[in-house]
């Protein structure tokens, strides 16, 4: 099972290393990694491979947002396949 | 790997434009409860409803979770009780025991409303329908969670003018015995002309006999996000403008199916159908009246509107029927006046009418939603602007409805506050000329020629 991370806000130093640091943390696997700035906003993606996820995938996406409201970011985590569902046909 | 435009778009959509699943709506067929006794037959509903839907909130929920798309409301709706308790009905019994049984199955298993307390009359009356409808207005009143609809016309079978005249005494009464309680009871009924049997939206939702067993349906919504893609396109002509609402409308459908298949699988149900219908609430930036202004109306109710709404409902439909594999239910855009902060600016600045609102109806999904009318409004008026919803109905080959709540004791230009997801409504002008004579009449509008397809 596949997972996507979107991390959005402003640019600061260390964020790629923090959200991998907690990916590693509880196993998910980083397959691919994307950043760009839109709008003057920092804006991370990640595809995680969360199928070996060592603790539960809820508490998990909330270790992350609250990472998140740490730095002053935003962080999603949802599953790859709402965003193949909308984009591709 | 996806692209990171595509992803902060659906982030955008969920967090900025109030994307999200209206509702995952659970059909339970009562048939196999029916018994001569009411009290066993209640029985048998509480113990099935609460095994197929024991689990449906928290599968909402974790699906919620794992997707992070917000699904606002878990429903159920089940066989109309009509035919249910009609094998009762002669003993004695109100049918009100069953209108406690839903409520407590709404309870136990923590869905937002269950929806069934339903009649089908739109040729007559058969044994059982009676009863239930004369039931209605204190089942709503003593249950909070029960939503309950009667249909009175078809194209098919025509217009029943009996139980028209009934309806408007129904919904009266409705909102006299929940008068302390903002007439909640007659938010709480939806009067019908071909009403569908899969519809996952309340009021009106009930499960038809022609259903699976069990059978999972989902509701979409998404205004703020057609409203948020038109914004980008300020200088755009008509078939640009339809073109981007198909688009939009083909993202969001798409989620309803991805959430609808994904919660038919977790709990082992038949996936039924997607609703493709653009419901709006009263959230700022939520609001069906607000895409037609972005089209170019100065308020919602000027002339143009109903063309506007024609185009925009269409728009839904190409654009979300190809992204489902079954749409069913209403499908198509609403508008509820309390639920929709466009339409109640639009009544308060005095561009949106009550005709105006019957006009758009012809060309939209469902019909006369959510309309707070004067307290004094009489029954015989009441059934007067069902006839006419009806008629549209009828002729047109769709569904359409009434839901009008009477504000006892408040006039024209008053607010009714309902709150949450039900909003507020200013109370709107009705005709005061009577329409008494015609529905004492009673009987029947015969079927329209265009019944007859064979």
């Amino acid at each position: 099972m596949r997972a996507v991370v979107a991390v959005i806000g402003k640019d600061t130093v260390g964020i790629l290393a923090k959200v991998s640091g907690i990916c590693a943390e509880y196993k998910a696997n980083v397959m691919d990694v994307t950043q760009t700035i839109m709008q003057d906003l920092f804006a991370m993606t990640m595809l995680i491979d969360i199928s070996k996820l060592s603790i539960d995938y809820s508490d998990f996406a909330d270790r992350l947002k609250a990472a998140g409201t740490d730095m002053g970011l935003q962080i999603h985590v949802m599953h790859e396949d709402i965003f193949n569902s909308m984009h591709k046909i | 790997m996806l692209s990171t435009g595509d992803i902060l778009e659906t982030i955008k959509m969920i967090q900025e434009e109030n994307l999200d699943i209206r509702t995952i709506t659970m059909g339970i067929s009562l048939l196999d409860c029916i018994d001569s006794d009411a009290k066993t037959s209640c029985d048998k509903i509480y113990e099935k409803m609460m095994r197929k839907a024991e689990k449906l909130v928290k599968t909402g929920e974790d699906i919620e979770k794992q997707y992070g798309i917000p699904i606002i409301n878990k429903r159920i709706s089940v066989t109309p009780i009509s035919i249910i308790s009609a094998a009762s009905s002669a003993k004695g019994y109100s049918p009100v025991i069953f209108a406690k049984t839903l409520q407590k199955v709404a309870e136990g298993t923590g869905v937002n409303y269950v929806g069934g307390y339903s009649a089908l009359v739109h040729k007559g009356f058969s044994a059982g329908d009676r009863e239930l409808i004369d039931s209605i207005p204190e089942a709503l009143a003593e249950t909070s969670n029960v939503c309950s609809s009667v249909n009175i016309g078809s194209t098919k079978a025509g217009i029943n003018m009996d139980a028209v005249a009934l309806m408007g005494k129904i919904i009266r009464e409705a909102s006299e015995k929940t008068a302390d309680n903002h007439c909640f009871g007659a938010a709480k009924i939806v009067v019908f002309c071909n009403a569908p049997e899969d519809n996952p939206f309340m009021a009106g939702a009930f499960h038809g006999v022609g259903e699976y067993d069990t059978e999972i349906n989902v509701g979409v919504s998404g205004p703020g996000v057609v409203r948020a893609a038109l914004k980008k396109y300020p200088d755009a002509n008509i078939s640009e403008i339809a073109d981007v609402i198909k688009k939009t409308a083909f993202k969001i459908t798409r989620m309803g199916q991805l959430v609808g298949t994904e919660a038919s699988k977790r709990l082992g149900v038949p996936f039924g159908i997607v609703d493709l219908s653009l419901a709006p609430t009263p959230a700022v930036g939520d609001s069906v009246a607000h895409i037609l202004e972005e089209i170019g109306l100065e308020s919602c109710g000027a002339h143009g509107t109903t063309a506007c709404l024609a185009m925009l409902n269409d728009a839904v439909k190409k654009g979300g029927v190809m992204a489902s594999s079954h749409v069913g239910g209403l499908s198509g855009a609403f508008i509820p006046v309390s639920e929709d902060a466009g339409m109640i600016d639009a009544v308060n600045r005095g561009s949106l009418s009550l005709e105006k609102l019957e006009a758009m109806t012809a060309v939209c999904s469902v019909g006369l939603d959510m309309i707070v009318i004067p307290g004094d409004t009489p029954a015989d008026t009441i059934s007067a602007i069902i006839a006419d919803e009806a008629a549209i109905g009828m002729v047109n080959s769709k569904t359409t409805a009434v839901r009008v709540i009477p504000a006892i004791g408040m006039k024209e230009g008053e607010t009714l506050e309902f709150g949450g997801l039900f909003g507020s409504g200013p109370v709107m002008k009705v005709s005061p000329f009577s329409s008494s004579k015609f529905i004492s009449r009673g009987g029947r509008i015969p079927a329209p020629l265009q019944s007859l397809k064979n």
